[in-house]
């Protein structure tokens, strides 16, 4: 796990050093295992199931800066402790974890920086 | 005087952390939210695969068994009047136990008590295929689980499992079935987890499953790691869910997607 600072809402700083790949992001977030389009709809027009359980994510990254998107990632229950999102870069303070996900990240700090990138395009 | 008052704030604090489930006149069978075609699969007996298990669990029902070479049908006669709004009451208190076991733990207490007979293995056919038929005599009964005072605690248990966040998605029960039944998760609706139907026939499974099947599929769903079948904590969801449950009229042997 790479560590990293919050300052205000935000985690201004890459958890990798670089900056992510957005190709790569945009084929994360449609992939079901990433989990976001079980709850999320979003510009994917090829995507026949989306889910309606939380906002669209067109726009995200005009109403969200980087950093804000990034803290989101990593552990949304920091900006709001009674979220469903489940927070993607975190592998403490978890109650009975299945064997074959324990002591990993949803998503590896690659993935985060990926799905950060992505979202940044999405400005409208 | 003192401690009377701390029992009555608790109880009257239970009260309140059980007030944002779901009220009676807005309990809703995963049934109202099937498409038209699986609807009419499960009201139509002909077409419901359910009921191949429940045709094979009155067979099963009549045949002897065991060093006691008895046949259920031996003690109970006839299902269709000793066991009519019996799966409506379970999971029940069983007193030489101590806790609640459920209609598939039932059986396989009479298999093994009363039949002499090895307990069937959860999820087997013999065993989906009785309580099928079981449960099936109780077809349009009010659900009316948990009376019992001894079940009290175990309730609670179930209640307390119900809105415990786990697994690495960090999810309860709860968020889903309570928060958000009225939404979708990628393209399906969540329903409200109501049990009415168990064991049942999902299209998904292309089999009947027990209610601890479906309740094992929610947890691994979340990425939490599943209580094994029978487990203590399966039977308490179950109770608190046919808790949640009361009023409804049992579906058995239901269709669901
Ligand atoms: C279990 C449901 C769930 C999953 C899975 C989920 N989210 Fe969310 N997400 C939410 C909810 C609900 C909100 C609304 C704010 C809140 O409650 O925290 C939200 C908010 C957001 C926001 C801010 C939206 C806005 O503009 O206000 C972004 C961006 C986001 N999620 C991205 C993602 C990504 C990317 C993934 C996958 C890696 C994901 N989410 C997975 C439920 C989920
Ligand atoms: C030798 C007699 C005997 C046989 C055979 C027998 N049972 Fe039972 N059964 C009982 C008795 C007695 C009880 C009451 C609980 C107890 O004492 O175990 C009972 C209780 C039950 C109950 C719970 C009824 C309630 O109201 O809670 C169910 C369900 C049941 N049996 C099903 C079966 C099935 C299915 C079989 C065949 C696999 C079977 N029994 C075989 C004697 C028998
Ligand atoms: C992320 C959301 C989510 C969570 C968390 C979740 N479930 Fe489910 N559950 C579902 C979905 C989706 C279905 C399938 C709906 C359907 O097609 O019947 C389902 C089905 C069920 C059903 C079957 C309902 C029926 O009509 O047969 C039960 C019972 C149930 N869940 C109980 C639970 C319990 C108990 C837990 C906690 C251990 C749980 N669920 C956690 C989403 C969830």
């Amino acid at each position: 796990m790479q560590p990293y600072t919050v300052v205000g809402d935000a985690i201004s700083a890459s958890l990798t050093g670089t900056k992510g790949d957005a190709t790569h992001g945009r084929a994360l977030v449609v992939e079901r295992s990433s989990t976001c389009i079980l709850c999320h709809s979003g510009p994917f027009p090829e995507q026949a199931f989306q889910g309606d359980l939380a906002p669209n994510l067109s726009g995200s990254g005009g109403r969200w800066s980087e950093g804000q998107l990034r803290l989101r990632l990593v552990d949304a229950a920091h900006l709001n402790a009674a979220t469903i999102m489940p927070s993607y870069y975190r592998v403490d303070g978890l109650t009975r974890v299945g064997a074959s996900w324990r002591g990993k990240p949803i998503l590896s700090a690659e993935q985060i920086e990926d799905v950060v990138a992505y979202l940044m395009t999405l400005k409208n | 005087m003192r401690i009377a008052l701390c029992i009555a704030l608790l109880t009257a604090m239970a009260g309140a952390a059980l007030a944002t489930e779901i009220s009676l006149d807005q309990r809703r069978s995963g049934y109202s939210f099937m498409s038209a075609d699986t609807k009419a699969m499960q009201d139509e007996d002909t077409a419901n695969p359910g009921m191949l298990f429940v045709l094979d669990g009155e067979a099963l029902w009549k045949r002897k068994a065991g060093s006691a070479d008895k046949a259920c049908a031996d003690c109970h006669s006839d299902a269709r009047v000793s066991m009519k709004g019996v799966a409506a009451h379970y999971p029940a208190f069983e007193k030489t136990l101590g806790k609640p076991v459920d209609l598939e733990g039932r059986i396989n207490l009479c298999r093994s008590n009363h039949q002499q007979a090895s307990p069937f293995a959860y999820e087997s056919r013999e065993l989906l295929a009785l309580t099928a038929y079981v449960a099936q005599q109780s077809r349009g009964v009010p659900i009316a689980a948990g009376d019992d005072p001894d079940l009290a605690p175990f309730v609670e248990k179930g209640h307390a499992l119900f809105v415990q966040r786990q697994g690495q998605l960090n999810l309860a029960c709860a968020n889903c079935h309570d928060d958000n039944w009225d939404k979708k998760l990628a393209g399906s609706p969540i329903t409200q987890g109501q049990p009415t139907g168990y064991p049942l026939y999902r299209l998904e499974w292309q089999a009947l499953g027990s209610l601890q099947r479906r309740l094992r599929a929610c947890i691994t769903g979340i990425r939490a790691q599943a209580y094994d079948y029978g487990s203590p904590e399966l039977v308490e969801l179950e109770l608190y869910l046919m808790t949640r449950a009361r009023g409804m009229p049992v579906e058995t042997p239901a269709v669901r997607p």
